[in-house]
């Protein structure tokens, strides 16, 4: 899944389409966005480096994060950043966003930065600006990255980081575009009008959910530690036709990296987590079959072709009589068999009647 | 010394080996307490760790909750003179006791309010000779108090420690704060904590027993390190001149 999103960001947009954009989407339960979100740059980098995306650059804009670390990254993964600077901008929004440097006059800098993310118009100009200057007017299209929306959605309203994305999605230069949200900073509102903003969505949950995590309890701990390093990845694809296709994997925390592994079973994960104790306490495959194989004692009825008769202690005494007459006949064409027949002794007595049959005993 | 007895707590964070640079470079430590357990034994921990760590390495404290001499005072008992390292130029003290923003968006000017602070601690770190430059701690104790000298504007403590964050790219100094859990209420729609949670590296909780309070035992503290996907749990008990840190059920006493 992690490929195809990949994948999809790599074609890019189709003439006269928005281009694709995803939303890489995060809880504290489970805040490995940031991994992710290294993990599709550094795959949507290396696709561009190599020529095989229509997108000839891709520009980043660093909020959280500062640039010298994505340069760290991309070197990390291989990707030389010298022979990659004529293909990567990043917009730095992290060093100085509000211009607190600008103002202390005895502190220079030497870095150009964005200064003014308040102003989300401002903001839109120079990423298209630097895109420009990256590959070129005209047709060449280039990619955009955001590493937090969060930071933006804090210093101006929904409606205008709404405003910018989906220009920035619909302006033509764009290939594709995707950004990391918290989720849990934000009220579900400002989630959905994102998600609705975006083809894609890749959801990041904790592998176990927590009853209440709100004390440290022994027991959470256990689950607190194992969500620490794993967690699920969903991916929601919206197609163009409405179609909505929702896959899943596991991600694992790794020293190297993040890693994508198929959903293990669910069997698989209740396995892990029956205490061990000296007796068994689930069957084998073995006995589950012959489980299933036990016929149980209302199911001999109706198996040779007869008639399913389920006593339900009311319908004996309508068709008492004719019930008497099978009997008898029964007794007669299997004699050879065991067979216990019982008369009633009157059909006055009600069977199983509601009456207390102790209702005249004088106590 | 009590090298032995916190070894826990150092060993989650990192610090019980002597590696260099240090574990917390370049980040950011958020500690989180309740009014029922103190986290400031923390503060204290790793004020005294990293003036101690190596003979050029600076810490920069800006105390909102309490005086020097109270700081002084405590750290003394643990084996550590703040008054001659102030003296020698590794222990900057920013009283801000008295700090108050101007009201309404003047908080964010310049010479006033956490601009002007932001830009102290820049030049302080800016004067510093080049080897004492990367070995700087910021302190801050504690963020709830700063909020109220910020006229309770949370967004104007997020931009002061995005700043002070921008220093530990800047010049790999790390940033520790201290904040207390229960004074905000998820249901206020309060993200602080969790702004806190995303900007942290390093998040050390200290919390009563679930069970209750006991004499034996103080608290416990979780210690995650996003950095090392590790997260580790263990008791306390805050003594005179130290603290003890065992698993559960491992107190020597």
């Amino acid at each position: 899944m992690a490929k195809s999103i990949c994948t999809a960001l790599r074609e890019g947009a189709l003439e006269g389409e928005l281009a694709p954009a995803l939303t890489i989407k995060d809880s504290i339960a489970s805040p490995f966005g940031l991994q992710v979100f290294d993990h599709v740059l550094s795959q949507l980098f290396s696709s561009i480096l190599a020529g095989k995306s229509p997108s000839q650059g891709l520009i980043l804009v660093s909020f959280s994060r500062s640039p010298s670390f994505y340069l760290e990254l991309l070197k990390n993964k291989g990707i030389s950043v010298a022979s990659s600077d004529k293909r990567i901008q990043i917009l730095d929004c992290y060093n100085d966003p509000l211009g607190w440097k600008d103002q202390l006059v005895e502190i220079s800098s030497t870095v150009t930065v964005f200064r003014e993310v308040k102003h989300m118009d401002k903001l839109f100009n120079s990423i298209i600006e630097l895109g420009r200057g990256l590959v070129g007017g005209g047709k060449i299209r280039f990619s955009i990255s955001i590493d937090s929306v969060d930071e933006m959605l804090r210093w101006a309203s929904v409606s205008s980081v709404a405003r910018l994305l989906s220009n920035l999605r619909s302006h033509e230069q764009i290939s594709s575009i995707f950004w990391l949200l918290h989720s849990d900073l934000h009220k579900a509102r400002v989630t959905a009008v994102l998600e609705y903003l975006s083809s894609m969505v890749a959801s990041l949950e904790p592998s176990h959910q927590l009853a209440n995590g709100q004390r440290g309890d022994l027991e959470n701990f256990a689950l607190i530690e194992h969500n620490s390093k794993n967690g699920k990845f969903h991916v929601r694809f919206k197609k163009r036709n409405g179609r909505v296709r929702v896959m899943s994997e596991e991600v694992h925390m790794e020293q190297s990296g993040i890693n994508f592994t198929p959903l293990s079973s669910e069997g698989a994960i209740n396995q892990g987590l029956v205490p061990k104790v000296q007796f068994n306490l689930q069957l084998s495959e073995k006995e589950r079959i012959d489980k299933a194989n036990v016929v149980l004692p209302f199911e001999h009825q109706g198996d040779n072709g007869k008639p399913l008769q389920i006593y339900d202690g009311r319908r004996s005494l309508v068709d008492s009589k004719q019930e008497r007459a099978v009997a008898v006949e029964k007794e007669e064409s299997d004699s050879q068999r065991g067979e216990i027949i019982y008369y009633r002794d009157s059909d006055d007595e009600m069977p199983d009647s509601d009456e207390d049959p102790d209702d005249d005993l004088d106590i | 010394m009590n090298q032995r007895s916190s070894n826990l707590l150092d060993e989650a964070l990192g610090l019980d080996q002597a590696i260099e640079p240090w574990p917390l470079r370049g980040r950011v430590v958020a500690i989180e307490d309740r009014v029922e357990t103190s986290g400031s034994f923390i503060l204290h921990h790793l004020l005294k760790r990293s003036l101690s760590r190596n003979p050029s390495s600076v810490s920069i404290f800006i105390a909102f909750a309490h005086p020097f001499s109270h700081y002084d005072r405590i750290l003394r008992k643990l084996g550590c003179n703040l008054v001659s390292q102030r003296d020698n130029g590794r222990f900057f003290f920013f009283d801000m006791l008295k700090l108050r923003c101007p009201v309404g968006d003047e908080g964010t000017t310049p010479g006033g309010g956490l601009i002007a602070l932001y830009g102290k601690i820049h030049k302080t770190i800016s004067a510093l000779p080049e080897i004492s430059q990367k070995n700087v701690s910021i302190i801050i104790d504690d963020l709830s108090l700063m909020e109220v000298a910020a006229n309770g504007s949370s967004d104007h403590v997020l931009d002061f420690l995005h700043y002070c964050r921008t220093l530990t790219s800047e010049f790999d100094c790390s940033l520790i704060t201290l904040n207390h859990e229960d004074i905000y209420s998820i249901e206020d729609g309060s993200t602080f904590l969790l702004q806190m949670a995303y900007l942290a590296d390093i998040l050390i909780k200290a919390e009563p027993l679930a069970t209750g309070l006991a004499a034996d035992v103080h608290g416990q503290l979780t210690v995650s390190n996003k950095g090392r996907n590790k997260a580790s749990n263990f008791h306390f008990k805050v003594k005179e001149n130290m603290v003890e840190c065992f698993y559960p059920g491992r107190s020597r006493d």
